[in-house]
């Protein structure tokens, strides 16, 4: 009887398009309708997120007080930090999880396509209640995207209040999405789809997914906790209170240190798809690095009072954690030996998103070289909040996580709109962006090992010619962003007509419908194909 | 449908770990301060009350430095009557802070006590301390307030020296401005 | 093509960013060695794990550009059929973790070094205020407010910036050589992070708990850092400058700086007329006031009240003592009554009751204010 229902409905299903107007859009069950909101929606996060750090960088040209005051200078780091980890980053893997894994997993849509709706339609209120606070009397949030207490709660601006509620919205809408790509990966694989059969895309999500259920929930508890010890009456971060201002940075960074994770697993999925398309060869190591994505993310939860090294831990404390934060470099070295060998006898070609995805590779490995240096606690009391850990997260957040999303993008637009790129925009975009990163980011070591503190307005003169190098190298990546909305938009556009294997060496269930995807896909499910089989 | 009943399980599976990690954002405060108590982290004090002497080791010698400092719009005169005190494991050391209010108000103080090295505080027992209670001065009032304390004799060897510091924040209820003249008037 | 492209881009950025470096003399890239043991330990480790991390980026970076050039479709490479070779994925495994132990234990020993728990010789308490540090010399009853001491307009860019732009003070730690000095650091309100590159000392200053840290400086000097955990508006402008001296000098510091902490104390004794009080008004205020009230007075709306005609500034003289001597609870107003002497109290106070308008026309002595400052001592005895 049932099976019967569910027939109809997806033949009737086949007939109808997307509703005409807002209505679509506002609605939408669509993964592939929500996935374009998503990736919209994280674009725009991520020109105002820049708009932020090309205010900071401005402000760090020269030594001197500018443009901004301090005051205002810490609400661009904060907001900057927050717009982008939550706002940029996030939602962007989200959209690429909506739109890719239904396909590459041979399934119809979502498991819970009105979740999915609701999901994204939370995102845009928390942003504008939290950009909004930078019209509040008393300014916007001023204590950094780490919200230390008691900087956050008894010396924090009016505001926090709302800055609290928009993480509470955001958590909530990273658990639906978190919970719904679970869902749609265990529950709706086509038939012979196995779990060590699954595109590594999915895995890396399925893995990343779990780690937000487990640590979005203790996000919300520890701003919670501020909720309450600002509005009533508690102490859990106020010492005067019997409570410990310590208390919260150890809730916090249970949270972060996954967090970190969350924001570059689903990278290592998206590169360990495009590498073996444009190196022609299957990915090496396929088990390996399913075991390495579960090991990585099993051993963020067990270190991270390295991001506290200097709050006076006693020294077994600071040997277990320096030892489970080097232990992590072992599988997160596996995986670039994998890729590697991927590359190792293949037969290679360069289009946009493989530049994107080997510079993934070389960026990344520098950011994970910094990451170990910082893992040594003796060193790090001298690295510590200094620029050398602004430049170590920006390599492993810039040209890992955002170069792997843009990558993503570029290997999935002509799947997604039916046109092939313009090659000569999208490597000129790599070229720019590329120069432009290592501009930026690579004279904050030389800067941060020379003594310059992170989060400061103005600095010592020692360090006034890499600032300049530095936010020189802001303006061009900025700049050459403004590219990537150009050839995203030329694609929506127009252009070479795409093939349903749209790259030579591409594989996977995604690639055997027609590009551009029909709304609605894999209504039936599909028989593997010959490489999956 | 399967897939449909499948998903609702799966999904009632993982709302309920979602919450249960909620929860345990919370628990993580009781479990932080087993977690200080056993590995002295951060200096936190936790034994207190009545003690049974057994007799000082006096073979050894331990310096116990006590300090005050005064948390933000603080205002009071606050500090230890002696600065350094020397005293053995196992020997119980009476001592006193002094405190006035200078200022034209009653207020009220908490005083917040820690140690360092931060693996000494949980052999530094307090049998008696002014940081048990609230304080009340009222305007230009001053106090002695006592201190009673025992080194335990488990004191690892290599510590030799260790501080006592008292932040002391100002609780006083808020009062605004109106309300004070108010009562003043009515006094 | 290809690698010519690569290979230009890197000759780019590197020459932009030598070419920056070497247009001024004292560039630095690197930590500094330090002058104590520890520093000179952490600066050896620290190169000692740079240098694997350079020889593991050769050979991987090696092999993947090696491929990159090689195993191109254009050159005519043909993709070999092989993903998996279990004992290839056990040896790079295990490589690495042989690596990882290598670093650990000279890891460990260095940090072990820092844990040291032998005992110091001076004791120095560090408080971290929003935004100056306090010292207290705690064997020798003394201790003073250590203040930015570059003036406002080289940072608002209508003065030339000195060579100690923003890491001098108007007065330094002085701190004796080849004396184990132990520091005990706290915060009066937010968390600070007490910082000098050259002792590689860097502790948080947490608000109701203690912290240590302790060092041993070699060679007399001067050397600069500044807090490192961000405590506000004004985080960047608190540095912290400590002058090593030797143990004689150090000494005869200690003697000097009772004898001046006496002199201040018999200035406030003497009459002060309206002009001189306005006149050092005016830099006190400067130096601890214009931060947060900005030096207009004109306050930031919604976090820093004004003063110009404000009911403090201009009502009755006993609330606006009361105000700058014992702060206001639950704001970020502190309490100044040890922070500045009497005749620097007596000097602001007056200064902010006849600046910008504001024109009381009567002076606050420091004799008044000496008074305000000294009573209860003798009522605790009674």
């Amino acid at each position: 009887m049932s099976t019967l229902d569910t027939t109809l409905h997806a033949a009737e299903h086949e007939h109808h398009g997307p509703a005409k107007g807002v209505g679509r859009w506002l609605f939408t069950t669509n993964h592939k309708d929500i996935g374009s909101l998503y990736l919209w929606f994280s674009l725009l996060m991520f020109f105002i997120g820049g708009c932020m750090a090309l205010m900071i960088r401005a402000e760090l040209f020269q030594p001197g007080l500018q443009l901004v005051d301090p005051g205002f200078f810490n609400q661009m780091t904060t907001m900057h930090g927050l717009i982008m980890v939550f706002g940029a980053v996030m939602p962007a893997f989200v959209g690429l999880a909506n739109w890719m894994v239904p396909m590459m997993i041979g399934a119809p849509d979502m498991a819970l396509p009105r979740m999915n709706n609701w999901s994204f339609w939370i995102l845009p209120f928390a942003f504008a209640m939290l950009v909004s606070t930078l019209f509040m009397d008393g300014g916007a949030p001023n204590f950094g995207w780490t919200f230390y207490a008691p900087l956050s709660t008894t010396y924090a601006p009016p505001s926090v209040t709302y800055f609290i509620f928009a993480v509470h919205m955001m958590g909530i809408s990273s658990i639906m999405g978190a919970i719904n790509i679970i869902a749609t990966i265990l529950n709706l694989r086509a038939p012979g789809m196995t779990m060590m059969k699954l595109p590594l895309f999915c895995w890396t999500w399925l893995i990343t997914a779990f780690l937000l259920i487990a640590v979005m929930p203790v996000l919300a508890g520890v701003v919670t906790m501020m909720l309450m010890d600002i509005h009533f009456g508690t102490s859990f971060f106020n010492a005067a209170g019997g409570g410990d201002p310590v208390l919260f940075q150890h809730v916090f960074w249970f949270f972060g240190h996954p967090e970190v994770y969350i924001m570059i697993l689903p990278a290592f999925g998206i590169v360990s798809q495009i590498i073996p398309t444009f190196a022609r060869k299957r990915l090496f190591g396929y088990a390996s690095m399913v075991y390495a994505t579960a090991s990585i993310a099993i051993l963020s939860f067990l270190v991270w009072a390295h991001h506290m090294f200097t709050v006076g831990i006693p020294l077994a404390g600071e040997l277990f954690f320096m030892f489970a934060t080097m232990l992590i470099a072992v599988p997160t070295g596996v995986k670039v030996f994998n890729w590697v060998a991927t590359m190792f006898r293949g037969s290679m070609t360069f289009e946009t998103p493989m530049l994107f995805a080997l510079a993934f590779v070389v960026l990344f490995t520098i950011g994970g070289f910094s990451g170990l240096m910082l893992a040594i606690a003796p060193v790090d009391f001298q690295y510590h909040d200094t620029y050398f850990v602004v430049a170590h997260f920006h390599y492993v957040l810039v040209p890992g996580a955002v170069f792997a999303i843009m990558a993503g993008a570029y290997y999935w637009l002509p799947k997604w709109t039916g046109h092939m790129l313009d090659e000569r925009m999208g490597k000129l975009h790599f070229w720019l962006s590329f120069i432009g990163v290592n501009i930026t980011f690579f004279p904050m070591h030389f800067i941060g090992l020379a003594g310059m503190p992170r989060r400061i307005p103005d600095y010592a003169l020692q360090f006034a010619d890499f600032n300049m190098v530095a936010s020189i190298g802001a303006f061009i990546f900025g700049l050459s962003q403004l590219i990537f909305l150009w050839n995203v938009i030329a694609c929506v556009r127009g252009g070479q007509k795409a093939e349903a294997r749209a790259w030579e060496g591409a594989e996977g269930l995604e690639w055997e419908v027609p590009s551009p995807a029909p709304y609605h896909t894999f209504v039936e499910p599909p028989k593997l194909p010959e490489s999956l089989r | 449908m399967s897939t449909q009943a499948d998903n609702w399980r799966l999904v009632r599976r993982l709302i309920l770990s979602c919450v249960l990690m909620f929860g345990f954002g919370f628990a993580l405060v009781p479990l932080y301060d087993v977690f200080c108590e056993v590995t002295g982290l951060n200096g936190k004090i936790t034994k207190t009350g009545p003690v049974a002497l057994e007799g000082p080791d006096l073979s050894r010698q331990i310096k116990v430095r006590l300090i005050a400092v005064h948390n933000e719009g603080m205002p009071w005169e606050f500090g230890p009557i002696d600065g350094l005190i020397e005293t053995h494991p196992g020997e119980m050391k009476q001592t006193a802070f002094h405190a006035a209010n200078p200022t034209g108000r009653r207020m009220v103080a908490q005083a917040i006590p820690s140690v360092a090295p931060a693996e000494a505080a949980e052999y530094l027992h307090k049998v008696n301390c002014f940081c048990f209670e609230q304080q009340v001065l009222l305007a230009g009032e001053s106090v002695e307030m006592p201190l009673l304390f025992v080194i335990d004799k488990q004191l690892p060897e290599h510590i030799r020296s260790l501080t006592l510091s008292y932040t002391l924040f100002d609780i006083s209820p808020e009062v605004s401005v109106a309300e004070q003249a108010e009562k003043e008037q009515t006094l | 093509m290809m690698v010519r492209t690569i290979i230009t881009t890197i000759g780019l950025g590197l020459g932009l960013t030598l070419y920056s470096a070497s247009a001024h003399a004292e560039w630095t890239v690197n930590l500094t060695p330090g002058v104590t043991d520890v520093s000179r330990s952490v600066f050896d480790l620290h190169m000692t794990i740079f240098w694997i991390c350079v020889a593991i980026a050769l050979v991987v970076f090696g092999v993947m550009f090696w491929s990159i050039f090689h195993h191109r479709k254009s050159r005519g490479a043909q993709a070999h059929n092989f993903h998996e070779n279990t004992l290839v994925e056990v040896i790079w495994t295990i490589i690495p973790l042989l690596i990882l132990v290598g670093m650990a234990v000279p890891a460990t020993a260095t940090l072990v070094k820092m844990y040291d728990p032998s005992e110091a010789e001076l004791d120095v308490q560090i408080t971290g205020y929003q935004w100056k540090w306090r010292y207290d010399y705690l064997d020798h009853d003394l201790n003073f407010f250590s203040n930015l001491s570059t003036p406002r307009e080289q940072i608002s860019n209508e003065a030339e910036k000195q060579e100690h732009y923003l890491l001098e003070v108007d007065r330094h730690l002085v701190l004796p050589v080849g004396t184990k000095i132990r520091f005990l650091l706290t915060s009066n309100d937010v968390i600070h992070s007490w910082w000098v590159p050259a002792l590689a000392v860097k502790k948080d200053a947490i608000p109701g708990f203690i912290n240590e840290a302790w060092t041993i400086i070699d060679e007399p000097g001067i050397y600069r850092g500044q807090c490192a955990e961000l405590c506000g508006k004004d985080h960047g402008f608190m540095p912290v400058v400590i002058e090593a001296v030797s143990q004689d000098d150090f000494k005869q510091w200690l003697v000097d700086a009772q004898a001046e902490k006496q002199s201040q104390a018999a200035a406030a004794e003497r009459t002060w007329t309206l002009d001189e009080l306005m006149q050092q008004g005016e830099q006190v205020y400067l130096r601890a006031c214009a931060a947060c009230h900005l030096p207009t007075g004109e306050g930031v709306p919604g976090a820093f009240p004004a003063l110009k005609g404000s009911p403090v500034a201009t009502g009755d003289v006993a609330g606006h003592i009361d105000i700058v001597l014992n702060g206001k609870s639950g704001t970020a107003m502190q309490a100044f009554r040890d922070q500045l002497s009497a005749t620097e109290l007596a000097a602001v106070i007056t200064y902010e009751r006849n600046a910008w308008g504001n024109s009381l026309g009567e002076a606050v002595s420091p004799a008044q204010i000496m008074r305000l400052l000294e009573p209860s001592t003798g009522e605790a005895e009674q």
